[in-house]
């Protein structure tokens, strides 16, 4: 299974390597992972998306990142009500035809062209993966030069709905 | 009494110190007494700090000696062990002490010298990145990049290492940094907000063992090495006696309970005793205590305690519930726990059939070896060591058949006095332990237990040994074999030695004397007890080439994959 955790961790040199080499020890695989300083300059936060067996692996998971002596808090969101994006860049090849077509497209999307050369327009999108992936669909039969994505990152809502089935964990 | 404003203001006094000096002067405010180590290039500036300081240093012949020597005075001191080995390959000599440290939470603090920062990342000479490499072998490191953090960061070195889960923590100083001069500041108190280990236990959960053990019919305590490192020996004791609790040790936790109580089955696992690893599948309450459920003592988890509610008391967190579903998850120091668990427990569940049943498998079913007149039984030999020593020595092993033969047959009986690799089981581990043991408690004898394999891998101490007259006693179980792989190969691998025999060997006795160190062979009962009693009664260092029925087996046995209760070798 799919799961969205973050980790606030204290902006020591070499804290993203040891999350991400803590994973690999454990056979976790990593789908996406992003990085960026909380409001206080020593603290940062890092969005993992992970895949996980099953339940016992992922709370072996939390326990090992909470165990790092830099990691201050760690959060699995993936059952909560949250916000999740992530950003997308895609260079498509246009001929002076196709340019308007793609602009059209993309608009439902709130995409903007960032950058517009002869040959291609750069794309910018932002929002959860489903979304990120539609619109690339959409876009790859003009001839997709080039695609950088950031990963997700997220956190929960203001607002949590009840939860019915809060994962039983025996400690976290 | 000065005002406070007074202290400030003398605090506020700036002291300048290179960086080395503020080494020597954190190592004295935490009271360590003896280092470890061997010295380098990088590291020349400690070492010239060293010169000026009272502070023992053990010159060990391999920085691999020198972990291993900083790992036995830590397991039976419990304090910190502390390494310095210069950058390099100095450093990554010190790799396997280092993972072996790991796994069985030896609280050690290791100095490694590094490349001058100016040169850090451009292949420099004797350039190694040891924090890298060590990342997933410690519980935490640090490279220093400025010389006014070396106070601080050492202090949270030696918080991190010996408090909660101990562990190794490895502190790289790049060379600059070790002759820099910064303003020295005594560190405050430690404050680590992501590092709040948790000592005192959950009432809540200790109630609900405690409601588990007055309706158990069939409890059992697996004590760990988590039992010695909190001291909780005593409590152990009485509640495995208040509520008549038959007990199981682990391998690292043997000592944490008397061999000759009565409710005592003796070590579970894959080469351990019929009674244990029976109590272990047929319970009905499993009490985890500061053990790991390692896949060595569970055998095939599908078996394993399968009719039991699983408690387990373990100050890791990330323990519990990671190999063995927990129903009763109990996160403290173990010392705390059954402290606790005592006060809240008044009613016991009715054990005594339990505890008849299990008593009748141990004597029905006890270890055992088929003895002869010919050749010098290693278990026998295991025995006599005891009796001469009287179960008082330290004894230390490395890994394989001598290993298992001291586990199942010296009988610890008291705390610390047992050091053994256990989760990494490292060859060349027992010897250089043995120096760091004696050093830690010389009031002792010490034996270190080795094969004819694995001291060959660390005899160069035998040098130090010699430089410091350690009273340490050398044990060779010699089987011309690495007896434990030829034994898989045996059962496993229809006969087919492959590389695990070795008839040529140098002349131990030789080899010793050598070092100026006395030695002998032993080759019957009555020559292995009589050498070994002149080498305890001789307080010098003694190295016993002990010639043993080099096909014996250790037995009973949990083969590979198979269930706990599937032991081979059961006495018949």
């Amino acid at each position: 299974m799919r799961r969205i955790i973050t980790a606030t961790v204290l902006n020591q040199s070499g804290v993203l390597n040891r999350l991400t080499g803590l994973l690999t020890k454990r056979q976790f695989n990593i789908e996406s992972i992003t990085v960026g300083h909380s409001d206080d300059p020593g603290i940062s936060k890092i969005t993992i998306v992970v895949q996980v067996e099953d339940d016992r692996k992922l709370e072996q998971l939390l326990k090992q990142l909470h165990k790092q002596i830099d990691v201050l808090k760690v959060k699995d969101l993936t059952d909560m009500a949250l916000v999740a994006r992530e950003l997308a860049l895609i260079k498509v090849l246009t001929t002076p035809d196709t340019r308007s077509e793609i602009k059209v497209i993309i608009e439902p999307f709130r995409a903007s062209i960032i950058d517009v050369s002869l040959e291609n327009v750069t794309i910018e999108v932002t929002g959860d993966n489903d979304k990120v992936e539609a619109l690339i669909e959409l876009l790859r039969p003009y001839g997709i030069k080039e695609i950088s994505r950031t990963g997700l990152t997220a956190m929960p809502r203001g607002t949590q709905r009840t939860v019915y089935n809060l994962n039983q964990f025996s400690i976290i | 009494m000065k005002a406070s404003w007074v202290a400030d203001e003398e605090k506020s006094k700036v002291q300048m110190m290179s960086g080395a000096d503020m080494l020597m002067e954190a190592l004295e405010k935490e009271g360590v007494e003896v280092l470890f180590g061997y010295p380098g290039g990088a590291v020349l500036p400690i070492y010239d700090a060293l010169y000026k300081k009272k502070i023992r240093h053990i010159l060990t012949r391999h920085e691999q000696g020198a972990i291993h020597a900083a790992q036995g005075f830590a397991r039976v001191t419990g304090k910190a062990g502390v390494v310095i080995a210069t950058s390099g390959p100095g450093a990554t000599n010190l790799v396997t002490g280092i993972a072996d440290a790991m796994i069985d939470s030896l609280p050690l603090v290791i100095f490694t010298g590094q490349v001058a920062t100016t040169v850090i990342g451009t292949d420099a000479f004797q350039e190694a990145d040891i924090v890298g490499v060590t990342m997933p072998i410690t519980k935490h490191n640090y490279q220093v990049r400025r010389v006014e953090d070396l106070p601080g960061i050492i202090q949270e070195a030696f918080h991190i290492a010996q408090s909660g889960r101990p562990g190794p923590v490895l502190v790289d100083i790049p060379k600059d940094i070790s002759t820099a001069l910064g303003a020295y500041a005594a560190p405050k108190d430690v404050s680590l907000p992501g590092y709040q280990p948790t000592v005192m236990p959950n009432l809540l959960q200790v109630k609900r063992l405690a409601d588990a053990i007055a309706t158990a019919k069939k409890p059992v305590i697996l004590a760990g090495a988590g039992v010695l490192f909190a001291g909780a020996e005593k409590e152990i004791l009485s509640l495995a006696e208040q509520h008549r609790i038959p007990v199981a040790n682990t391998l690292l936790g043997l000592g944490s309970f008397p061999s000759d109580h009565p409710l005592f089955l003796g070590m579970a696992g894959m080469h351990g005793t019929y009674a244990a690893n029976i109590a272990l599948y047929e319970c009905d309450l499993l009490i985890g205590i500061g053990a790991r459920f390692d896949d060595r003592l569970t055998g095939d988890l599908n078996h394993f305690a399968q009719k039991a509610a699983v408690a387990h008391i373990d100050i890791d967190p990330a323990e519990i519930g990671k190999n063995v579903e927990t129903l009763i998850p109990i996160v403290g120091c173990a010392k705390h726990t059954v402290s606790a668990l005592l006060r809240e427990s008044t009613s016991s569940g009715d054990t005594a059939e339990w505890v008849y049943h299990l008593s009748e498998l141990k004597s029905s079913y006890p270890l055992w070896y088929k003895k002869d007149d010919k050749t010098l039984k290693p278990q026998r030999l295991l025995e006599i060591i005891h009796e001469e020593t009287k179960g008082e020595a330290i004894v230390t092993t490395d890994v394989g058949q001598h290993q298992m033969w001291t586990a199942q047959y010296y009988g610890f009986s008291k705390p610390n006095r047992w050091v053994t690799s256990g989760g990494l089981g490292t060859m060349g581990f027992g010897f250089p332990a043995a120096i760091g043991a004696k050093i830690g408690n010389p009031g002792l004898p010490v034996v270190a237990v080795t094969g004819d394999g694995g001291f060959q891998m660390t005899l160069q101490e035998l040098s130090v040994l010699q430089e410091l007259k350690l009273p340490v006693i050398i044990v060779i179980v010699n089987n011309q074999s690495l007896g434990m792989v030829r034994q898989w190969q045996e059962i496993f691998y229809e006969e087919r030695y492959s590389q695990s025999l070795i008839p040529v060997q140098p002349d131990f006795v030789k080899l010793a004397a050598a070092y100026g160190i006395d030695g002998a062979v032993a080759g019957t009962e009555e020559e292995a007890r009589q050498e070994f009693a002149r080498a305890l009664a001789s307080n010098s260092p003694f190295l016993l080439d002990c010639r043993v029925t080099s096909d014996e087996n250790v037995y009973p046995m949990i083969a590979p994959g198979k269930g706990i209760h599937q032991m081979i070798g059961v006495k018949p």
